[in-house]
């Protein structure tokens, strides 16, 4: 009996272990079941792409672009977005001349979201005379990537790589934020919307993106003077029950709830939130994004939230409606984030190629050095923000937007 | 009022814990197995569920009888083709046999459904309880719950003590040898808890997604190990121990997210496991065993 029971305690130790490795798959099941429907579109656009860059023998010569990031696989959604997201920006930069009169040759390489992929696809590239690289689209992949292209000094700059190790070299710059930064930027956007003064938190403690956006945010809500009455944490392992949670929240009476978290767990937090009648305003980041696409949720309960994101289709500026009728045009149904993150990536390569006066008979190493330079002088308007700038250590500066729930679908604010 | 109400929600989620702890100890007592699988025939309680209630758009009350057949199929067929041949085998293989199997049942669902969360629509009718001019309220979930967990505490008693399947099951579990010798069909018998376990494992997936309604392939899995921490604080094998171990567990978990630490709330639930596994090593109500020489 005894021995059974230790036997037992053992098992539950390995159990739950292996139990919190599961929490974050959910996103990626989301972008298989729209993989089919976009591979053929792939197929399409290479084809097209080819073509624009044959027409168009420009009088400085060509530069070469290279892409990597998942076009098949789980993620073949986000990949799939950055190859059509950037073909749009290329294609209409060379039809206005190109950069500096040189055409753009663009060619995109999949990585299935697999570092090894990844780094192959980056060798086949280089073999292929690639002067820039834009992407890699996923985390994981972009930190190996990361460590080749600083090995041969190539300037690359990452549309949607969020984890702060992408960047960490000094060839390297992003476009999106990254993970703790939007914490950062969530704290601003609330401080400077005069959303709340009194903000309280629940967050992954077991998740490093969660607690990551938690700290930056806490930081940064002081500078902000934003209070937070509450910071509540759950686990991989106990994320059934948020009651107290919420208890905590509302008691100390605090006037938003931010949510660094996953859109999965939230939907169990709206429905908990309702259910105990606590009414109030929530306020999350990308993770939040899917919340209305979990199945059978009563989008009615998201009504109302709020969700730090750099893209909204459906904004009114004349840049973003042209660029999702391009894209539904093109390669049909609605441009996410990282189609505008790459449309973005391209006018900055574009910006900072220009600045530094980069001619296509430079080499690889001095393209780089001159582009690291010019992406810290630059300043562009793009479809994730107005004003955007780098730093030196590859992070961008822009202003964070956000949009609400409204009616059952994503608003912009 | 406050600490009223987060002992309302230690109950509600203990409730749960103890529906599911009920199963786990039914087929601890009497196969004397851990049948870690548990939480995973939960889990696939609920889809049914979904599926047919949901989806389908039966009534609750025939997606329920569903997925109690489902469920009791699905608990012999595991236990005839992983447990039955292991049954002479060292306790700890048909530990790690559960344990596949319920890496099995994950995965299996994971094909079939995705891992996309899905939102469950509670199946129970009974409105909220509101006490104190509206300030505390007890969900209908957590009544029907705890109702729940009273009748199957009391009929699986009665079952056990007075049916004769119910005899053959207490003399299986004292001696598997000697019930054999008396006549008793041993394996028919560890088939009928395994049924009656897995049936109560699909009441318990439906009113645990009726009360938190996010249904994943790994929505048992971790719910079905505090159970087992449950049942063993309550006494592994002991039916009202199990409901007792549910319930504190459920009340312990939650008020320690509240005055101590949200981050520690699990650390704190084993570290009580601990001490009252170091205090009565049988748990709070399990039976004073003396070893065998």
């Amino acid at each position: 009996m005894k021995r059974m029971i230790s036997l037992g305690m053992a098992a539950v130790l390995a159990v739950s272990m292996t139990a919190c490795s599961s929490g974050n798959s959910a996103e990626e099941t989301t972008a298989a079941a729209e993989t089919t429907a976009a591979a053929g579109d792939a197929a399409e656009t290479e084809a097209a792409g080819d073509d624009a860059a044959e027409t168009e023998a420009a009088a400085g010569g060509t530069i070469k672009i290279g892409g990597i990031g998942p076009i098949s696989g789980g993620t073949a959604i986000y990949g799939q977005a950055v190859m059509n997201g950037a073909q749009i920006a290329v294609d209409e930069i060379n039809a206005a001349g190109g950069i500096n009169g040189m055409t753009i040759e663009y060619q995109f390489e999949d990585d299935e979201n697999d570092t090894t992929i990844a780094v192959n696809a980056y060798n086949s590239l280089k073999d292929w005379g690639m002067q820039i690289l834009m992407g890699t689209v996923t985390s994981l992949p972009c930190v190996a990537v990361a460590a080749e292209s600083a090995n041969d000094n190539m300037f690359q700059l990452t549309p949607s790589g969020s984890a702060v190790e992408c960047i960490q070299n000094d060839n390297a710059f992003r476009v999106c934020f990254s993970d703790p930064n939007q914490g950062a930027a969530s704290a601003q956007y609330i401080g400077e919307h005069g959303l709340a003064t009194k903000v309280a938190v629940i967050y992954d403690s077991s998740d490093v993106y969660s607690s990551g956006i938690y700290e930056k945010f806490a930081q940064e809500a002081a500078n902000q003077g934003i209070e937070v009455t509450a910071a509540e944490a759950f686990t991989a392992d106990s994320k059934t029950d948020f009651t107290v949670q919420l208890q905590k929240c509302k008691d100390s009476g605090a006037e938003l709830v931010f949510l660094p978290i996953y859109y999965s767990e939230a939907a169990l937090i709206l429905t908990q939130a309702d259910s105990m009648g606590f009414d109030t305003q929530f306020f999350g980041c990308d993770g939040l994004d899917g919340l209305l696409s979990v199945e059978n949720f009563d989008t009615a309960l998201a009504e109302g939230v709020m969700l730090l994101t750099p893209f909204a289709a459906d904004a009114e500026d004349e840049l973003t409606q042209s660029f999702v009728s391009k894209y539904e045009e093109t390669y049909g149904g609605t441009p996410n984030q990282f189609a505008a993150d790459a449309y973005d990536a391209i006018y900055a390569i574009k910006a900072a190629a220009e600045q530094a006066g980069i001619t296509s008979d430079m080499s690889v190493s001095d393209i780089c050095e001159a582009m690291k330079t010019a992406m810290t002088e630059i300043t562009i308007d793009g479809l994730t923000g107005t004003g955007m700038t780098w730093t030196a250590d590859g992070e961008p500066s822009k202003e964070p937007k956000a949009v609400m729930i409204e009616n059952g679908a994503y608003t912009a604010m | 009022m406050s600490f009223v109400s987060y002992l309302i929600n230690g109950i509600s989620l203990g409730s749960v814990y103890a529906l599911i702890a009920l199963g786990y100890t039914m087929v601890y007592g009497i196969a004397k197995m851990l049948n870690f699988a548990h939480g995973d025939v939960i889990m696939i309680g609920a889809y049914t569920v979904f599926v047919t209630v949901t989806n389908l758009g039966l009534p609750p009350a025939a997606g329920i009888l569903l997925a109690i057949v489902v469920c009791t199929v699905l608990g012999v067929v595991i236990e005839r083709v992983a447990y039955k041949p292991l049954r002479m085998a060292s306790p700890l293989a048909v530990l790690i046999t559960a344990i596949g199997v319920s890496y099995l049942l994950q995965n299996v669902a994971l094909l079939i459904f995705g891992a996309n969360t899905k939102s469950f629509t509670s199946v129970v009718g009974v409105p909220a309880l509101k006490l104190a001019g509206g300030q505390l309220s007890i969900s209908g979930e957590t009544i029907v719950t705890i109702l729940t967990c009273i009748v199957i505490m009391i009929a699986l008693t009665a079952f056990i003590h007075k049916t004769k399947a119910g005899q053959a099951m207490l003399a299986v579990s004292e001696d598997k040898g000697a019930a054999q010798l008396m006549g008793i069909n041993v394996n028919g018998t560890i088939a009928l808890t395994f049924a009656i376990g897995s049936a109560l494992a699909a009441v318990a997936g439906v009113l645990l997604c009726s009360a938190y309604p996010s249904l994943t392939p790994y929505t048992g899995s971790m719910p079905g190990i505090k159970a087992f921490v449950a049942a063993v604080f309550g006494g592994i094998g002991s039916i009202p121990g199990a409901f007792i171990g549910g319930l504190l567990l459920g009340v312990i978990e939650n008020l320690s997210k509240a005055y101590i630490s949200s981050e520690m709330a699990d650390a704190i639930v084993f570290g009580v496991l601990i001490v009252v596994l170091l205090v009565r090593p049988t748990g709070l109500l399990g039976k004073k065993m003396s070893e065998k020489v």
